[in-house]
């Protein structure tokens, strides 16, 4: 027990000597880090002002609609790129060799003009499309918080090991001494066999003879099957958490979540009409033609690291048919086959205007988190109970809509409330949705 | 106590000492139950591994293995636009205009296309002119969808590419044009400027190449007329909405008759309207043999034979000028013609005669008639130039081509080898020329005969104009992609003389300079019509037709005339292979899935032709042989009553067996009778073996005195008489007190506040409703309704949600009816007076009622529901969940109208009903908005809540109040007449509230007190009681 007890009190110790250790190791990397991040100094103001003014046609390493800019000040002259990025057109009209180049190449599509940029400005966005990341050192920030969410994981772990360890040395122990006891008792001339005793019958003999027993065990047999039996019946196509897996790993999460895309941008038509449509792929293109390759968070854990969003991305432009090198559609297209979550069933009718453009119902109150949605699953049971529970408890929404005005003061009137509920407006009746 | 009597089964029996007997008495089956055969075989059984035990482990298993299984859902793809058009939207129905012109129908329509797909045709009530669909044209929808349309054009039958279709008529088109050998162009009315142009164009470049217009049922005598007279190859036009007095000899103007389409007008002259205090509305006469829409709808009809017809129009052409013209009429005729004189000259200007009879000199008098009468009926500045085809030219056509001077005939829309009367002749000589080409839809007798067959598209994949009356245009546009590998006949011929445009860019180069005067290209293709004043001018126009009138007034008639006709659902038979159409039960038989021989009582009665019910209660009638000039045909026999004696009727478009599907080859061909072109012969019928099934939808067809079902007046009683005399709200007692079933009082019913919201009605106007059926095929294809074929019809479980009940009166009038029930006394009496009255008169009066759900405010039929798949709605319509119902048909049993349909089987995806709903082709037309029924479930008529829903959710979305007119259900949208109205009665401002006031107005079997939403309006007749 006592040594047991040392062993974890070891183990603990260890554990905190690791955590000082690389405690340490952090302050002096953080250390070092100053003069870099000085140096850094315009390069950040770079970086925001690139993306504000410049990624939505260029990027670091790769053509978009204009050129790769990383290393651009070492092939222009720095005069020359403050004139171009203040007014290209005008040194196109002007003749001026090199720009026109440059026009010839691009499909002769202009540059927009940037007169408000000053020359710091462009400075700090070349020094930014100069600068490369000293990688060896600056990643060690942030590959420090994998060790150490790894070594209290470890220590749960051996904790957990060493207590199985003490309970199988009791029990080892408890043997030990009874065997010990037993030896000592045979030893010192004490009878150890156990007294015979008077012979009942089993307790399932008993239990076998009891009818009225049998009988109350019979019923409760047959209710408690009946009733598993009928959870079972009852989620029979219910597909509550169908999550099925996707022709391309499409992240809600990303797009909704990080990137806060408003719901009814891709599935637009869930405002007019009763479905809520897959976007078609032209509406992906409006913004992908240029995100041609994921720069967010990973999430490793899954095997979702940027790579892998990339490739995906890729599939996309291989189903709409876009050729990335030259950015133009090629028009061999592979229609997305997706796995459809959400089916109701043909004879019941159900209208996406109806709730998100009338009724103002959030997306989320039946699809759920789907900002959260790495992947997309059913969130809802859409039982009928589901839907007309729903309908029993919603207001009407019935503010600045034309069509409601004297229905629903005459109906409030009728029933003698403020606000009229879904079913109060006849919400409830079979043929609104089964015809 | 015990008797000793012995029970014998045969004599046989008693004789203890038979073996037979002894051995039977032993044994329990007669042949020894061959057991021996399957378990006997030692070897076999032993050396199998499967025990009982085990068989039935594996029945077990097998049976929970499919089971869970099916437990199983199914994955479903979804599968996006890569490119969305801008104009789709999943989920929301686009509208275009365009127009049908297959040569028998032309009318302006609108076409509603959902996800791509054209689901259902409209009117379009912004064309002034032929903008109300028919039947046919409602249904047309379908033949799209047929399996059975050509998918890619054909040489000598074997499939081909279009580069060599090209390749093979151009090079022998060119070498015949380098010969001069003679070609025919034989084609339909097109009646379409820009073909016309392309026609001339393609005669340019090939000048051996000449343009026959060829009509299958033919307007030509009419036509002859008309440009004897006007000098211009055209039909008059009329305008019935403006009529006081109709007088129709022998012509079916609410059918078929030179293109049809007057029921709408006809009808607005048809309700009684309040004019100084009195109500008036027009009169319409018709003379006619067949008992056709038009003499139903008459207030009197004469039923005459074809030759007293040319001798009544003579004779009324003569009284009308006072000239001295004697016939051999008898008196009754004299008389009545005294009264038509008498109601023409009263009429003048707001008078109108029109004739069917196809010969020239009657064609000419009724113009000239019109003429005198100063009509401003009939339209001649405007006239129609929807008939186009000569009698003469296609007569010389074939003869040509029998004798070998026309080389090479190419046909466009139509199938002579099918509907020429000597149409074997006619194939014999196609299989000899030199070049033929079928441009064709399907693979019909004439494209099997031809050596090319060019596949055509359908009209609603095709573009094209036209011209309906002069001065009135009408564009038609591609309302989806074609479906196979099909080319316009204008493109074809476009291509052949090597033009590089498309039959699209000719319209609209010869639109624009030519036929649009200003107006904008788009808005003209949007609308689907333009309409100017553009008319006719002429000189002098001289009508003597004195000749022709002494010639009329000494025709003799024969013993026996065949009058052929079009059937309101078939027409000329282009649409054969529609099973809508096939189902659609005929407006006056009442019998789908067949025409037949349509005999009067008394003529059957003489020739020992009969019509009996079989046990079921289904139709058979004993088969004739028909015989004219030297053809014979068998056909069925139904006694028709109105019929006129000496004429018997049989319907075209039957019989055809080319590109129809087997479910579809029906009934007889009646082209081998149309000898010259002429739907009147003199023909012999002889009773035949055997008895033809029937597929009749009525099976009872007098009213029996019933003054609850179809209330009926004559406009001097309306005029006269107070209300509760010829409306009375019906009395039920209570405690010795007589009640109105309307009263609360005797209502067993809790009324349920309905006076918040929407309140839906529809109104029924006996007066309006023609008969015509485009309602019932509008409900067809708006609610997925399935086709159940022949077989089922006669069972009586046909599926229609709306049916037009037609009742014949068993006295002259129904009037008579009420009497003569009214005069019953005791039971001897009542036994034999109602058996009577179950008989048709020789000529009844006929009336027409469409019945739907009535959705009863206090409805029967939910009431007894066990499980509530029946229920009232707030909006008063009664609701039918489907995925509720078990199945137990006890609303069926307890509703008072009969409307409500059982599914006996799944009637899509089901190879036993192999129509439009077992195929992927024929499935594109389903609403997706409307479930698909399946089997053991109860449907009817929803009151189409799902347009119903539709409109309060449009006006929700842009927020504003519905107005009236905004509502519309399939039915009373597809009503070119206005008998049906609908809308919201809590709406005090709607048609339909004005309507459920009117005094006209009353609910079917009031008496049962079921409240319904659905209201008639009592029919009023101006009938003249003293004609005979």
């Amino acid at each position: 027990m006592s040594l047991s007890y040392t062993q974890i009190r070891f183990l603990i110790g260890f554990a905190q000597i690791r955590k000082i250790c690389l405690f340490l190791a952090i302050l002096s990397a953080s250390f070092f880090a100053i003069p870099l991040q000085a140096q850094e100094a315009d390069v950040q103001a770079g970086k925001k002002l690139f993306n504000s003014n410049c990624a939505a046609c260029h990027k670091l390493n790769k053509k978009a609609v204009g050129p790769a800019l990383k290393g651009v000040s070492a092939k222009y002259d720095r005069e020359w790129l403050y004139s171009w990025i203040k007014n290209s057109s005008a040194m196109i009209k002007d003749g001026d060799p090199q720009a026109v180049a440059v026009w010839e190449e691009y499909n002769k599509v202009a540059m927009n003009a940037f007169p408000l940029l000053s020359n710091t400005d462009i400075d700090n966005i070349l020094a930014y499309t100069d600068y490369i990341p000293p990688a060896p050192v600056a990643s060690a920030s942030s590959a420090q918080a994998i060790p150490v969410s790894s070594v209290s994981s470890t220590s749960n772990d051996l904790i957990l090991a060493a207590l199985a360890l003490v309970f199988i040395m009791l029990v080892v122990m408890l043997f030990l001494v009874q065997k010990t006891l037993k030896r000592i008792a045979v030893a010192s001339g004490v009878d150890v066999t156990p007294p015979v005793k008077e012979k009942r019958p089993p307790l399932w003999q008993v239990v076998a003879k009891n009818q009225f027993l049998i009988f109350l065990m019979v019923i409760g047999f047959l209710l408690s099957s009946a009733y598993f039996v009928y959870g079972y019946l009852m989620q029979i196509g219910i597909d509550q958490g169908y999550m099925p897996v996707q022709p391309i790993h499409y992240s809600h999460k990303i797009h909704s979540g990080a990137n806060q895309i408003e719901c009814k941008y891709c599935h637009s038509s869930a405002r007019v009409s009763k479905h809520s449509g897959i976007p078609s792929l032209n509406v992906c293109m409006n913004c992908h033609k240029n995100i041609a390759e994921y720069n967010g968070e990973e999430d490793l854990d899954n095997g979702y690291t940027k790579d892998f969003y990339t490739k995906e991305i890729k599939k996309l432009y291989d189903a709409v048919g876009w050729d990335e090198d030259n950015q133009a559609y090629t028009g061999d297209t592979k229609p997305v086959k997706w796995v459809r979550i959400h089916n109701l069933p043909d004879f019941v009718y159900f209208n996406h205007a109806q709730h998100v453009q009338v009724g103002g119902v959030e997306c989320q109150t039946c699809h759920g988190p789907v900002e959260e949605m790495e992947v997309m699953y059913q969130h809802s049971s859409l039982t009928m109970g589901w839907c007309i529970n729903c309908h029993r408890e919603t207001n009407v929404k019935v503010k600045d809509n034309g069509y409601y005005t004297k229905i629903h003061e005459e109906l409030s009137k009728k029933y003698g409330v403020e606000k009229l509920t879904v079913a109060q407006m006849g919400g409830l009746e079979c043929g609104k949705c089964h015809y | 106590m015990s008797t000793n009597k012995v029970y014998w089964k045969s004599v046989a029996q008693l004789d203890k000492k038979n073996d037979l007997v002894q051995k039977l008495e032993q044994n329990e089956f007669v042949d020894k139950i061959p057991v021996d055969e399957f378990l006997g075989d030692e070897k076999t059984m032993g050396e199998s591994n499967t025990n009982r035990r085990d068989f039935l482990k594996y029945v077990g298993f097998s049976t929970a293995a499919a089971s869970l299984a099916a437990c199983e859902g199914p994955v479903i793809k979804s599968v996006p636009y890569v490119v969305q058009p801008e104009q789709i939207i999943p989920g929301i129905a686009n509208y275009y205009a365009t127009a049908i012109a297959d040569g028998f129908d032309f009318r302006s329509i609108l076409i509603k296309t959902r996800e791509g797909r054209p689901i259902k045709v409209e009117n379009n009530n912004e064309a002034p002119v032929l903008g109300d669909a028919n039947a046919r044209v409602h249904a047309s929808i379908l033949s799209m969808y047929d399996i059975k349309r050509l998918q890619g054009p054909k040489a000598d039958g074997e499939d081909i590419v279009w580069s060599d279709f090209f390749s093979q008529v151009g090079a022998k088109l060119k070498a015949m044009a380098a010969s001069e050998k003679p070609i025919v162009l034989l084609t339909q009315t097109f009646s379409s400027p820009t073909t016309q142009s392309v026609i001339e164009k393609f005669i340019v470049q090939y000048p051996n190449v000449s343009h026959v217009v060829y009509d299958t049922l033919s307007s030509s005598k009419a036509l002859d007329a008309f440009e004897n007279i006007y000098g211009f190859r055209a039909l008059a036009d009329y305008d019935f909405s403006k009529a006081e007095t109709i007088v129709s000899i022998g012509a079916d103007f609410l059918g078929d008759w030179q293109g049809g389409g007057y029921d709408c007008g006809y009808a607005k002259s048809r309700v009684p309207k309040k004019l100084n205090g009195k109500s008036k509305m027009s009169y319409h006469i018709q003379f006619e043999s067949n008992m056709t829409l038009s003499g139903a709808n008459a207030d009197n009809r004469i039923p005459t034979n074809p030759s007293n017809q040319k001798k009544v129009i003579a004779q009324i052409y003569a009284r009308l000028k006072g000239i001295s013209l004697s016939t051999d009429l008898s008196s009754d005729y004299k008389k009545t013609i005294d009264k038509v004189v008498a109601r023409l000259k009263k009429s003048k200007s707001k008078a109108v005669l029109v004739s069917g009879i196809e010969d020239v000199a009657v064609q000419e008098v009724v113009l000239a008639i019109n003429a005198y009468l100063g009509s401003e009926v009939i339209d001649t500045a405007q006239p129609r130039l929807i008939r186009q085809g000569s009698n003469e030219a296609v007569d010389e056509l074939i003869e040509d081509m029998q004798k070998g001077k026309v080389k090479g005939l190419i046909t466009a829309g139509v199938n002579p080898s099918f509907t020429l009367p000597n149409a074997n002749a006619f194939t014999s000589a196609l299989s000899k020329l030199e070049l033929s080409v079928a441009f064709a839809l399907k693979e019909d007798e004439t494209a099997a005969a031809a050596q090319f067959v060019a596949a055509t598209p359908h009209y609603l994949e095709s573009w094209g104009d036209y011209q309906f009356k002069k001065g009135h245009y009408a564009l038609a546009q591609p309302t989806i992609r074609p479906l196979f590998d099909t080319k316009q006949f204008q493109d074809i011929i476009l291509s052949l003389i090597g033009s590089n445009n498309s039959f699209y860019q000719e319209i609209k180069s010869n639109w624009s300079d030519n036929l649009l005067n200003g107006n904008s290209w788009n808005k003209t293709l949007h609308d689907g019509f333009l309409s100017s004043n553009q008319a006719m001018e002429y000189d002098e126009v001289s009508f003597d037709v004195s000749s022709q009138i002494k010639h009329l007034s000494k025709v003799s008639a024969p013993a026996m005339s065949l009058v052929l006709y079009p059937k309101t659902g078939m027409g000329d038979g282009q649409q054969a292979n529609n099973p809508w159409l096939q189902e659609f039960p005929d407006p006056i038989s009442r019998v789908s899935w067949d025409n037949y021989l349509t005999v009067a009582a008394s003529d059957a009665e003489s020739l020992g032709l009969k019509n009996v019910n079989v046990s079921d209660g289904a139709l058979n009638g004993s088969y004739a042989s028909i015989s004219v000039e030297n053809k014979t045909i068998v056909a069925p026999v139904l006694i028709q009553p109105g019929q006129a004696k000496g004429t018997v009727g049989m319907a075209f478009g039957y019989g055809e067996k080319r590109g129809l599907q087997e479910e579809m080859q029906v009934g007889v061909n009646a082209y081998p009778f149309y000898n010259n072109f002429n739907s009147v012969q003199e023909v012999t019928i002889k009773p035949a073996e055997g008895y033809h099934e029937f597929a009749c939808v009525q099976l009872h067809n007098t009213l029996m005195g019933r003054g609850d079902i179809i209330k009926e007046t004559t406009l001097e009683v309306f005029n006269t008489k107070d209300k509760d005399y010829w409306n009375p709200i019906p009395k039920v007692s209570k405690n010795h007190m007589e009640y109105e079933v309307t009263s609360p009082e005797v209502d067993m019913w809790q009324a349920f506040d309905r006076s918040v919201g929407h309140h839906f009605n529809l109104s029924i106007d006996l007066n309006s409703c023609t008969g015509c059926g485009a309602c019932v095929i509008a409900c067809h294809a708006e609610n997925n309704v399935p086709v159940v074929g022949k077989q089922e019809i006669r069972k009586s479980r046909d599926m229609h949600w709306l049916r037009i009940d037609r009742y014949y009166s068993s006295e002259e009038t129904f009037g008579g009816d009420g009497m003569t029930k009214e005069n019953i006394s005791g039971l001897g009496d009542s036994l034999t007076t109602f058996g009577e009255m179950e008989k048709a008169s020789e000529n009844p009066q006929v009336a027409f009622q469409p019945v739907m759900c009535q959705h009863c405010n206090h409805a029967p039929c939910e009431t007894v529901c066990p499980v509530a798949a029946s229920s009232h709605g707030r909006q008063g319509q009664n609701h039918m969940a489907y995925n509720r119902c078990v199945g137990t048909r006890y609303c069926a049993n307890n509703c008072p109208y009969k409307v409500r349909r059982f599914n006996w089987f799944l009637y899509n995806k089901n190879d036993e009903f192999d129509y439009h709903m077992n195929n992927d082709l024929g499935r594109m037309v389903l609403n997706p908005d409307v479930v698909v029924r399946s089997r053991g479930v109860m449907e009817k008529c929803s009151m189409c809540i799902q347009m119903t829903q539709k409109t309060i959710l449009d006006a929700k979305l842009e927020g504003r109040q519905i107005k009236d007119g905004d509502f519309k259900c399939a039915c009373s949208d597809a009503c070119s007449s206005g008998a049906m109205v609908f809308g919201d009665i809590n709406d005090k401002s709607s048609r339909v509230s004005d309507l459920k006031k009117d005094k006209r107005m009353y609910h079917l079997l009031e008496s049962v007190g079921t409240k319904p939403n659905v209201m008639y309006q009592t029919k009023v007749r101006n009938t003249d009681e003293t004609l005979k």
